[in-house]
């Protein structure tokens, strides 16, 4: 593929690979990427072999799946043994367990759950079933957010009265600012998110290179994209300098993607939200605002409150913080595998736990 | 949690397929022929050997861009008789056909297993047909066995492997899952790429015949390339080194994987082998396949590097280095 090519140097990342270990002079060096893709990409293109050992690549809470809270799933759960509901999902969420429980072992036992690649197939199959009530599960970074909040505008053009969505949408930054102050993981520089940063553009990570001095570049998806975003975070820490660069300019303007802000903006409101492992963290979430309180399945349904049961032994919470490894759980390639995952981080073709067993 | 009933993910191909045979089948079926677990058992009857083979196709859509249903129930199996190193001589033909099925798709389905059994050599000596009221099976279904005769001095098997040899693959990946997936409903994408299904017995043939010293022969269907090489490492117990660059993969069907976040390597393949060679003939080997008919594009995309650990190493397109394992979880379903 020519496009993809490009990115795909071989030449090109074997220089960046150079640079790297040339300029960080043998320097202990902390990176972390925040989101899931770049994890991913990292462990199949085989980069961390390319790099030299004094450079420490640790993985972020950018894994949707990964940080939704067990008390969303049972709730989902919940929504899908109900008789007139069909839940749609991205396929990730059939297989994260929740308490007792989860969507593929409810659709084995006969629920209705489909997943789609988008919410507009959920659009359509509410338009298509009537006498039933579809609910989407609104799982995903600032990414997702505007296509989730285009549909609710859309639904409710069109009149749909059997459309609703759960939101555990959340944003990125804040859950950089809990890593930098929690002082559990060391953090010399952000390998910023792809996606992400096509929406928001590279202002909301200001403050923590203004504030916290940490070096950040907003990289894109492809393994030399990563290489040289790298690169320029170990420059920067080279020359002292911490700045928030973009490397993928090819998608990524500074102040972002101005309308898909406004149509979040329009349905959407901050809230408080959990995070699994990290806990609540102020105004990462959004909620539908009142307006569209018709749509939002939270509102309109009421929850049968169970306790969680905390899954001893899987560790997640701080996989995800980057404060452990996966080979550092006792449970992994042991008890918890791709085929029967015992947390989110192994279920997500995004998770850390999930690349670690694949790849390595 | 527990694990009472089948999900979809048991019939993928993958680890979960695995364990459903070894822990539910294996312990009921146990012998030492189906023990093997080849693609096809292999048994001598009064000093000649056969070998013997089942599939059962459930493809979704029925007629997909490069062939049916007919045409994937012959090739598998042909297939899967050559790959132990037989000549395929004689295949069942058996139907679960959903109530309402219209004769015109039917006709055309007997069309193609007919012109695709006489492209392969091989008749349909017996058969069965079932007629289920609507909805207990989804439009029809055919099983396919056949029988082959080994000929003398050949052994093929998955435990073969020996360090040293080269391993080639026949041709580009990925085109039939590809194929299907395209023509599926729910997915609104167009391609041009057509499935790559066809018999490959006389290409196989054609090696054998030379006498070239042959280790294995996979066709990586259901898994694609990644499940095979897996396989054949743990069997041998050898370390396999495969370079990314070197594995063929048409443009269109990268595109679609990158669109759909596929892997092309895990990607079903329907006329496609994967032959481990020793090392002195693996050239010969090599020209006599790109000079027949479907091997045109074959590569050699890696070595047998040593013994022990049974695991498949890549060098990736940008020069790193990885683990490919076997695939986990559900692959989409319904692909052959
Ligand atoms: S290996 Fe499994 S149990 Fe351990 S942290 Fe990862 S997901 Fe949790």
């Amino acid at each position: 593929m020519k496009y993809i090519d490009e990115f795909r140097n071989k030449e090109a990342s074997l220089w960046f690979a150079g640079k790297v270990k040339k300029i960080s002079e043998n320097r202990d060096i902390t990176l972390m990427e925040v989101c899931g893709t770049h994890t991913m990409a990292i462990y199949r293109y085989g980069i961390k072999k390319m790099l030299p050992a004094n450079i420490r690549l640790l993985s972020g809470p950018g894994c949707p799946v990964c940080v939704t809270p067990d008390n969303y799933i049972d709730k989902a759960i919940e929504l899908s043994s109900k008789e007139d509901v069909i839940i749609t999902t991205f396929g990730d969420m059939m297989h994260v367990p929740g308490t007792e429980s989860s969507l593929d072992r409810q659709k084995a036992n006969g629920s209705d759950i489909q997943v789609v690649y988008s919410i507009i197939d959920a659009l359509k199959i509410a338009e298509k079933n009537i006498n039933k009530k579809v609910i989407f599960l609104g799982v995903g970074f600032e990414t997702t957010v505007p296509t989730i909040a285009s549909a609710i505008l859309q639904a409710k053009k069109m009149n749909l009265k059997n459309f609703f969505v759960i939101s555990a949408n959340k944003l990125i930054p804040p859950a950089m600012e809990v890593l930098v102050k929690g002082e559990k993981v060391n953090i010399d520089g952000f390998i910023c998110p792809a996606h992400v940063s096509t929406i928001i553009g590279a202002v909301p990570y200001r403050f923590l290179s203004e504030k916290y001095h940490i070096p950040c570049v907003i990289a894109g998806f492809e393994p030399t994209d990563i290489l040289q975003a790298i690169y320029l975070i170990v420059k920067q820490i080279a020359e002292n300098r911490s700045e928030v660069e973009i490397q993928y300019t090819r998608a990524v303007k500074n102040e972002g993607n101005k309308k898909a802000l406004s149509i979040i903006d329009n349905v959407f409101e901050d809230c408080d939200t959990e995070w699994r492992g990290i806990g609540e963290i102020k105004k990462s979430g959004l909620k539908i605002i009142d307006e569209f309180k018709n749509f939002d399945a939270e509102y309109l349904f009421t929850f049968e409150y169970k306790p969680v049961k905390k899954n001893l032994g899987c560790i997640c919470g701080n996989v995800l913080q980057g404060i452990n490894t996966p080979d550092e759980c006792k449970l992994f390639r042991k008890v918890c595998t791709p085929e029967s995952p015992v947390g989110p981080c192994m279920v997500s073709s995004e998770g850390t736990c999930a690349a670690y067993y694949k790849y390595t | 949690m527990e694990n009472k009933r089948i999900r979809l993910g048991h019939g993928s191909g993958g680890k979960l397929s695995h364990d459903l045979i070894e822990k539910h089948f294996l312990p009921y079926l146990r012998n030492d022929l189906l023990e093997e677990l080849d693609d096809s058992a292999v048994f001598d009857l009064n000093g000649k050997l056969f070998a013997f083979t089942t599939d059962s196709y459930v493809v979704d859509p029925i007629f997909f861009p490069g062939g049916d249903i007919g045409k994937l129930a012959v090739c598998g199996t042909v297939n899967d008789l050559a790959m132990s190193g037989a000549t395929p001589i004689y295949l069942s033909c058996g139907f679960i056909i959903e109530e309402g099925f219209p004769f015109v798709d039917l006709e055309k389905i007997l069309d193609s297993i007919k012109k695709t059994a006489e492209e392969a050599d091989v008749k349909v000596i017996t058969g069965d047909t079932k007629v289920v009221s609507k909805k207990s099976v989804d439009k029809i279904f055919i099983n396919t066995s056949g029988i082959g005769i080994i000929d003398n001095g050949i052994r093929i098997s998955g435990n073969k492997a020996a360090v040293g040899d080269k391993i080639i693959l026949s041709g580009y990946v990925g085109e039939h899952g590809i194929a299907v997936m395209s023509k599926r409903h729910g997915l609104t994408f167009e391609t041009n790429i057509e499935s790559d299904c066809a018999p490959l017995n006389k290409i196989i043939a054609n090696i054998l015949k030379e006498g070239l010293q042959v280790h294995v022969l996979r066709d990586p269907t259901r898994g694609g390339v990644a499940t095979v090489l897996n396989e054949v490492a743990k069997k041998s117990n050898v370390e396999i080194f495969i370079n990314e660059d070197k594995i063929p993969i048409r443009e269109e069907v990268m595109g679609a994987c990158e669109i759909m976040g596929l892997d092309p390597m895990y990607i079903a393949n329907e006329g496609k082998f994967i032959a481990f060679i020793a090392l002195e003939v693996a050239d010969r080997a090599l020209e006599i396949i790109r000079n027949s008919k479907y091997g045109e594009n074959a590569r050699i995309i890696g070595d047998v590097i040593k013994k022990e650990k049974g695991r498949v190493v890549l060098k990736t397109c940008i020069g790193g280095e990885r683990i490919v394992d076997m695939p986990t979880g559900e692959l989409l379903p319904r692909i052959c």
